[in-house]
């Protein structure tokens, strides 16, 4: 396997906070890779930082071994790849669909296109419905989005995702404030994502990480302590007294 | 956001009453009402340029008086030239040239002062397009050669193939034709992929550039594209008064496009205008009756933006629609 990629030497800084703190670590081709820790631990902004919501103060993100670390956020999507949000990041007032159909349309090449209809555009409307129907949203799709629930906000997003056609998909706690059925639920999706997609997953769901993970690595206080497989990780002393001992 | 049945049909009645009502005044003899019917009308255009931006794009500009004010000038200038001579390359009383320097340089000002404009803010975006009008209403207050504070009487109407604008009843309808070329390209505008992009960056900027859009380049079209609508209603506007100032682009007449639009109805088609018939009804109304009319007119626009979001729009299309 290769890395699809690779991050060295990532650093990032609030005030006299490090979020970041030299990261090392590669993501390789179509695996699970999850990312645990314990809160504030600096997971979510590591993402931001590979998505390009965030600039690192130093160190170097290669994607297909192309340095993308000082790219914009919006190139990054046209390379292949997207994130989920932790906290809920849809246009609340738009459809269901609308929401997903404009992760479709952003695959065409730009949208300085005046003059046609958006919602009567087939392919854009078909595959944001395969893609809502892949997450169970189907019947919801032209509802506004603000009715939705919190559970099938977060579908959404995870719909979004897979709209985006990404090669690599950073999705943040997409379990956070789901009930157990619903997690349960996502949990079995992303297994069936698995292969198809290079993952790198943060959960705070533990029993969900170790379902799904093909390699964990520990995040605490912005640095990385271990990585390793599901079984080395649960046997690792440092990561149990700096992170499982608290669960 | 949605057009629903009954907004279509509003939509069509009050454009209707507002093509034939003046038209049945006039022949009546009251003039003063086709006059008034067609300051309605482009202040409409301006109302539905700034809608674009400010509706469906959720850009709160400050400053949009300052493309009535390029357009009108751009139509007294060449005509003041052709009068007394001196500039001879813009000197001319042609209707096209002038209305093309109109569009182009209101594009032209939109482009620079977006550019700069749209990498800032909430308030810091109103304030900064409001200081940019500003400097727009200071420049031309210190041209003396076109009569500065004074204002500028236009000698001469544009010179138009077709229509006369000396005609009261053809410069309404060429406004009134306008107006609802304005509203048809506007709405084309916001339902086209463009459009679906600009509208997703107001509902959530973060998540559109996540997925892949430079949503600063399709804000900046937005903007020109309402910048040049807006320069158009400046022209027809100079035609109209065939007198000029200063006075049209101060920092009130922005805030009163602001008003129409959110008055009105902000992000639908008929909103805009709405808000400029409200506007000049109630300017019409409430300034016969007191020299302070500005106050009742505020706390109206305050009573339907805290009670009825959706502004008149809102109201008229009912809550169950
Ligand atoms: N924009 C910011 N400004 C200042 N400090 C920040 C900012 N973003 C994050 N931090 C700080 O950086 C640290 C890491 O935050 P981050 O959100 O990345 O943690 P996390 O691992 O995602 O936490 P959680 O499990 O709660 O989601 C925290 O101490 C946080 O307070
Ligand atoms: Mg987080």
């Amino acid at each position: 396997m290769t890395a699809l990629l690779k991050i060295s030497n990532l650093r990032k800084t609030f005030g006299g906070v490090t979020a970041t703190d030299d990261v090392n670590l590669d993501v390789e081709q179509g695996e699970l890779h999850a990312i645990i820790g314990p809160n504030g631990a600096g997971k979510t902004t590591l993402i931001s930082q590979l998505s390009g919501g965030q600039r690192p103060d130093s160190g170097k993100v290669l994607f297909k071994g192309a340095d993308i670390t000082n790219r914009p956020g919006y190139a990054r999507a046209g390379l292949g790849i997207t994130r989920s949000f932790q906290i809920t990041s849809l246009v609340m007032d738009m459809s269901v669909l609308d929401n997903v159909a404009l992760a479709v349309q952003a695959r065409d090449g730009h949208s300085f296109r005046f003059l046609r209809p958006a919602r009567g555009i087939a392919h854009l409307r078909d595959t944001g419905r395969a893609m809502l129907d892949k997450v169970g949203l189907l019947d919801r799709a032209d509802e506004p989005t603000a009715a939705l629930s919190h559970g099938e906000h977060r579908q959404m997003e995870i719909a979004i995702a897979l709209a985006s056609d990404a090669e690599l998909m950073l999705l943040d706690e997409p379990m956070a404030g789901l009930g157990p059925e619903e997690s349960a639920t996502m949990v079995e999706f992303l297994k069936s994502l698995k292969g198809e997609r290079t993952i790198l997953l943060i959960e705070h769901d533990m029993d969900a990480v170790f379902a799904l993970a093909d390699r964990i690595s520990v995040l605490v206080y912005g640095r990385i302590i271990a990585t390793g497989s599901p079984l080395e990780i649960r046997g690792n002393i440092d990561v149990q007294h700096a992170y499982l001992g608290e669960e | 956001m949605f057009l629903t049945k009954r907004s279509s049909r509003i939509t069509l009645v009050v454009m209707a009453l507002l093509l034939v009502m003046p038209v049945v005044f006039y022949n009546t003899g009251n003039e003063f009402y086709l006059d008034l019917a067609t300051r309605l009308v482009i202040l409409g255009i301006a109302a539905v340029s700034l809608n674009l931006v400010l509706g469906y794009g959720g850009l709160v500009s400050f400053g949009h008086a300052a493309y009535i004010g390029i357009g009108s000038y751009a139509v007294g200038i060449p005509v003041y030239h052709e009068f007394y001579g001196g500039f001879e390359s813009v000197a001319s009383t042609n209707g096209l040239f002038q209305i093309g320097l109109a569009v182009g340089l209101s594009a032209l000002f939109a482009l620079i002062t977006g550019a700069i404009s749209l990498r800032t803010k909430g308030v810091y975006f109103i304030m900064i397009t409001m200081a940019f009008a500003q400097m727009v209403y200071y420049l031309f207050l210190s041209l003396d050669e076109y009569g500065g504070d004074d204002g500028l009487v236009i000698e001469m109407r544009s010179q138009l193939p077709l229509v006369d604008l000396d005609n009261p009843i053809e410069l309404f309808l060429l406004c009134y034709v306008s107006l609802a070329i304005s509203m048809l390209i506007v709405r084309t505008i916001i339902h086209s992929r463009f459009g679906m992009v600009l509208q997703g960056a107001k509902g959530n900027n973060e998540r559109l550039i996540t997925l892949g859009y430079n949503t600063y380049l399709y804000r900046l079209t937005a903007y020109v594209i309402s910048g040049a609508m807006c320069g158009f209603a400046g022209a027809l506007m100079g035609n109209f008064s065939s007198f000029i100032s200063p006075e049209m682009m101060g920092w009130s007449r922005s805030g009163e496009l602001m008003f129409m639009v959110i008055l009105g109805g902000a992000a639908t088609t008929m909103g805009p205008v709405f808000g400029s018939i409200a506007f000049i009804l109630v300017e019409e109304v409430l300034s016969s009756l007191t020299i302070y009319w500005h106050l009742p007119f505020g706390l109206m626009l305050i009573g339907v933006v805290l009670f009825a979001r959706g502004g008149l729009m809102g109201i008229l299309r009912g809550k169950g629609d």
